[in-house]
């Protein structure tokens, strides 16, 4: 898998829903093989960032935005940006794991099928590549023909990863992957994202602060779709500059 | 005198009890009634000669053959166009005035008497498109009565579908035809093909519009637009006209399988269909 060079900028970036903005004037930076954790409370736009950069709210039909989204300097919301391409280099994972109703193996390599990627080789080697990054592959490599949702919630997240993992992504994006997940499983997804940061860059969005203290190097706060601070993990945490970022860490309001 | 509620609740069921026999009773008397005066005559002869002296002898081989192409033609045409229009309403277009007319005529099509049907398909396509009395008009005919059921119990299956399912294919870059063709319809298969045996079910036991539309010839029809009688419109025949109650029921008999073998397979799917959406 190459690694990535690509930086995010993101200019001025509004989103908003049926006229509801959820997310109002944003800029932040995106950089290559960092883990950048988003946290803040409810209704905060994290989600709707996060969905903005693969444009994954393009499919809600009262979604408008506005400002910029560069990905190594070409806004991603161009009219000629092959909407398709940017979803396979900037992939997603959802806050359930949802795994399509079919065999461990199929849910692997459905993406690289939609990419008209046929040969039997190159799928079976970029699964199993990706399901080892995933830190997947000894639990499943005996049973790839089984249905995936015969898997525990922790490994079906993991199969998700490695799903997005098989496309060879610049950016991994995770909406609270871990929500619904016991701490031995939330670890494990932990260090799969502290090893996958070599080669990719990765935005977390989480509800729990531990979690961004532990498995990012930078964190963002978001309150009420502004980004209020960003900053190194361990200065946001302990020296935060702003008093809202100050409140909701010491558990104030959210 | 007071009832006491444990009195009261063992009448209830025994009530509700009673009430649910006599629904099956009826249900079984029917099928036995039929199954007991029919089966005797149904040999191997009898479902593979044609019929001698307009029915009272000889088998029913012309009106099996011309039930299938019928029906079968009639579901093969029907299909894939109520499945299209299912796909357009629930992925393609937007809830509004057009998707909520659409649902309406669908509706209004489901409740109209299937011997409107036949007239209409008599006056359409028997005459005004000059196919006369056929296996073609037939099927045309029944295609438009059954389109309805299979638009609706379509739509119920794709909707079944959960939208995480969609999100999942197009966040690996699937487009929207990809993701409907490989995640929707794959996943509402068991749903639609339910409805789709339901409707062919409804097409081999129609008699009004097949007669007016297929017409109710005898013999073997060799092209599509050859006239053919079907097993149910035969049955009617022969006990309306007094031909032959024997092989009237006897024809019953081997309709009445073949629905109920339908039925099963139409239940088998549809639990298919609830085991996976269930997991």
């Amino acid at each position: 898998m190459p690694m990535t060079t690509t930086t995010i900028l993101v200019q001025g970036f509004t989103a908003s829903f049926d006229g509801q903005p959820a997310v109002k004037g944003l800029d932040l930076e995106i950089l290559p093989h960092e883990r950048l954790a988003i946290i803040g409370p409810a209704r905060s736009g994290k989600t709707t960032f996060l969905r903005s950069l693969n444009r994954l709210n393009d499919l809600h039909p009262g979604f408008t935005h506005g400002g910029k989204i560069l990905r190594d300097g070409k806004d991603i919301y161009d009219a000629d940006v092959d909407v398709a391409e940017l979803r396979r280099k900037v992939g997603m994972v959802y806050a359930t794991p949802v795994p399509l109703p079919w065999s461990i193996y199929d849910n692997l390599v459905y993406g690289l099928r939609l990419a008209g990627i046929r040969e039997r080789v190159t799928l079976d080697e970029r699964a199993e590549t990706a399901l080892g990054h995933a830190f997947l592959w000894n639990e499943v490599k005996d049973r790839l023909k089984e249905p995936a949702n015969v898997l525990s919630g922790g490994q079906q997240q993991r199969l998700c990863i490695a799903r997005v993992l098989v496309l060879e992504p610049e950016v991994l994006i995770l909406d609270e992957p871990c929500s619904g997940l016991d701490p031995v499983s939330t670890a494990k997804i932990e260090d799969a994202l502290l090893a996958l940061k070599e080669k990719h860059s990765i935005v977390l969005v989480t509800n729990n602060t531990k979690q961004a203290a532990r498995a990012s190097d930078r964190t963002a706060f978001f309150l009420l779709g502004e980004l209020i601070e960003v900053g190194p993990t361990a200065r946001l945490f302990t020296r935060p500059t702003q008093k809202k970022t100050n409140d909701y860490l010491v558990g104030q309001f959210g | 005198m007071r009832i006491s509620p444990a009195t009261t609740q063992r009448m209830a069921v025994g009530f509700m009890w009673i009430l649910t026999a006599i629904t099956l009773a009826v249900l079984v008397f029917i099928l036995a009634f039929i199954l007991v005066h029919g089966l005797p005559h149904v040999t191997w002869s009898f479902l593979t000669q044609s019929p001698r002296s307009m029915g009272r002898e000889g088998g029913i081989f012309p009106m099996i053959l011309g039930t299938l192409l019928v029906a079968g033609l009639a579901v093969l045409l029907a299909a894939p166009i109520g499945v299209a229009t299912a796909v357009y309403l629930t992925e393609y277009t937007r809830e509004g005035r057009l998707t909520t007319v659409i649902r309406f005529g669908a509706d209004c099509l489901a409740g109209v008497p299937s011997i409107i049907f036949g007239l209409f398909g008599f006056v359409f396509f028997a005459i005004a498109l000059r196919m006369g009395l056929s296996v073609l008009s037939g099927s045309l005919t029944l295609a438009l009565m059954v389109l309805p059921t299979i638009i609706r119990t379509s739509e119920e299956a794709i909707r079944a579908v959960p939208d995480s399912y969609r999100e999942v294919s197009f966040g690996l870059g699937g487009t929207r035809w990809q993701t409907v063709f490989y995640v929707v319809l794959r996943s509402a298969l068991p749903g639609i093909s339910t409805g789709i045996v339901l409707s062919l079910g409804r097409s081999i036991s129609e008699t009004a519009a097949v007669m007016l539309t297929a017409g109710s010839a005898l013999r073997l029809p060799r092209s599509l637009f050859d006239s053919s009688r079907t097993l149910a419109l035969h049955f009617y025949l022969l006990s309306r006209e007094g031909i032959s109650m024997p092989n009237a029921y006897a024809t019953a008999s081997v309709l009445i399988i073949a629905i109920l073998a339908l039925n099963i397979l139409a239940y088998a799917l549809m639990r298919r269909f609830a085991v996976k959406v269930g997991r």
